[in-house]
């Protein structure tokens, strides 16, 4: 081994550091690996892609719902942006104090735009819309309140939006301070609960994956017995010999996670169309939204994950079970 | 002459209640070849296995190129067969794999360049008469090729020690000459050789140690000049 170093090291000209050397052979082993693996893989086109298929259509379910989620919280935040608060001011503000107040608001953090409606515009604007201008003739005098109504930042939650009405309320020129946002949260309410069922769904097919993985990597081993039997006689560690079913199970969540992608993009472009039909009856250019670039790649990464943990627990189980005898 | 094995009262007790191995002592010197004989149940297999930790003893202290085997834990075992060479009687090649991948196995295990791997895997290959084979899968080859492709595989990583259990009982007569010599041959160049066979009319011929096991415990061990 030396002598084949220093014979290397004539051949280049250059001493190779034995960290250097143990690294490239560290990845060249990897490499080789890898290359098993596919090959492999290749060899059983039908077996690698029945689990990868069972892999894909488990993943595609949680991370489909995950989708809508995130679809529907994208459209809740466009209908959090329209909630606007309603603050009636006491009848001995003046005009000119409820327009300068307007202004003040409009530079208070956690308003995006204040906006004075005087006792008079109220009226004429409640004439004109409910249809009782004759019967409000006969008032002695105007009954409405001047308004300020307060628009929140789109970037405020429920809690914050909720905050900033209550001390609005509380300043002196203000009567009373109104926010329908029931609706809303019960919405949020609804999205908390939804979220947490499709992280318990979630959780429950990470395990199925795993076990899915688990039980073809289990029959690999069974099938391989003899030939684990021989390299454990010749000398493999178990590392050596665990590398290429880690491998494999790492590939079969791969596979299964690209699968779980393309199906889920291919409902969301079913869907899209329809979506988008329903939204322009509404008066809204509403799209879908698809897997960005990270959680797409969070989503590969957590197949290749749950495929690496299968075929890790099962071959911790069953490879001390094999031994030479 | 050192030991590079040595047996102090070994006995080797299975579950069932069979006695294997009773008070066995002997030693194999460095560079020593010997061969193990006696009738099929007389020990000779699980002494091999105690020397590669595939058992263990129930009593006693084997002694392996200096090491005290009782002190050896699981996790170091492979590093211990790494250090030997195991032929077995039923070749146990991997039949999906080359003839020259079989050979590069052990080689592969210590993460050794390819073109080491490459030049050691033909070296051994050379030495059994199969480097023409090198890209054949095992089951196209007769017997006696496969049983030279454990031999190849065996002493490609160069091991202090050669254990081969019944190499010739699937061979024919010839073959098993053959094979013989080049365990000879690979002793003459430093390897130490224990070889345990019934075939005992072909080893007498070798002119060897021979140590004759009977019931589990050593009843001669006949010096090679006495042959």
């Amino acid at each position: 081994m030396a002598g084949s170093q220093r014979t290397a090291e004539r051949r280049t000209g250059r001493r190779t550091s034995p960290l250097r050397e143990s690294i490239v052979g560290y990845a060249r082993e990897h490499l080789r690996v890898l290359l098993f693996t596919l090959r492999r893989l290749v060899k059983n086109p039908g077996g690698s892609l029945l689990t990868a298929a069972a892999i894909g259509i488990t993943l595609a379910l949680p991370a489909g719902l995950h989708l809508v989620l995130q679809n529907v919280s994208l459209l809740s935040y466009s209908w959090e942006s329209s909630v606007q608060a309603s603050l009636f001011l006491r009848d001995t503000v003046s005009n000119a104090e409820g327009e300068a107040l307007a202004r003040e608001l409009t530079r208070r953090e956690g308003v995006a735009n204040a906006t004075y409606i005087s006792r008079e515009k109220a009226l004429a604007e409640f004439r004109q819309l409910s249809g009782f201008g004759e019967a409000l003739d006969v008032l002695q005098e105007n009954p409405l309140p001047a308004v300020i109504v307060v628009r929140p930042h789109t970037d405020h939650g429920p809690q914050q939006i909720d905050q900033l009405v209550r001390e609005l309320g509380d300043l002196p020129s203000v009567d009373q301070a109104r926010l329908d946002t029931a609706w809303l949260e019960r919405l949020y309410a609804i999205l908390d609960i939804v979220q947490l069922a499709v992280q318990i769904i979630g959780g429950l097919l990470a395990l199925a994956i795993i076990i899915t993985v688990g039980n073809t990597i289990r029959l690999d081993i069974q099938s391989r017995r003899e030939e684990i039997v021989v390299l454990k006689l010749i000398g493999a560690t178990d590392a050596f010999i665990r590398r290429p079913f880690l491998y494999t199970g790492t590939c079969f969540g791969l596979l299964g996670g690209i699968l779980a992608w393309l199906l889920v993009s291919l409902g969301l472009w079913t869907l899209s169309s329809p979506v988008e039909k329903l939204a322009s009856l509404y008066q809204s250019n509403y799209q879908l939204s698809g897997f960005g670039f990270g959680p797409s790649l969070a989503l590969l990464g957590g197949a290749m994950l749950l495929g690496w943990i299968g075929s890790w627990w099962t071959v911790a189980r069953h490879l001390g079970e094999i031994e030479p005898r | 002459m050192s030991n590079i094995v040595e047996f102090h009262k070994v006995s080797k007790r299975y579950d069932g209640g069979r006695e294997a191995l009773a008070e066995i002592s002997f030693a194999l010197g460095q560079g020593e070849l010997a061969f193990l004989t006696g009738h099929s149940g007389a020990g000779k297999s699980t002494l091999l296995k105690l020397i590669a930790l595939i058992e263990r003893p129930t009593r006693g202290q084997i002694i392996v190129n200096g090491k005290n085997l009782a002190t050896i834990r699981r996790g170091q075992i492979p590093k211990l067969r790494q250090g030997l060479g195991i032929i077995f009687q039923n070749y146990a090649l991997l039949n999906d794999r080359s003839v020259f991948d079989n050979v590069a196995m052990p080689l592969i295990f210590r993460g050794l360049p390819l073109d080491t791997v490459g030049r050691r895997v033909r070296g051994a290959l050379d030495i059994v008469g199969l480097l023409h084979k090198e890209r054949a899968m095992p089951l196209t080859l007769s017997g006696g090729e496969q049983q030279r492709v454990g031999i190849a595989r065996a002493v490609v990583s160069r091991p202090q020690l050669l254990l081969a259990d019944e190499p010739t009982a699937n061979l024919d007569p010839d073959l098993a000459v053959d094979i013989m010599r080049l365990f000879g041959r690979l002793n003459e160049v430093g390897v130490s050789v224990l070889v345990a066979s019934h075939a005992f009319e072909l080893i007498s011929r070798m002119k060897r140690r021979i140590i004759h096991l009977e019931e589990g415990r050593v009843v001669s061990s006949t010096p090679a000049e006495t042959q």
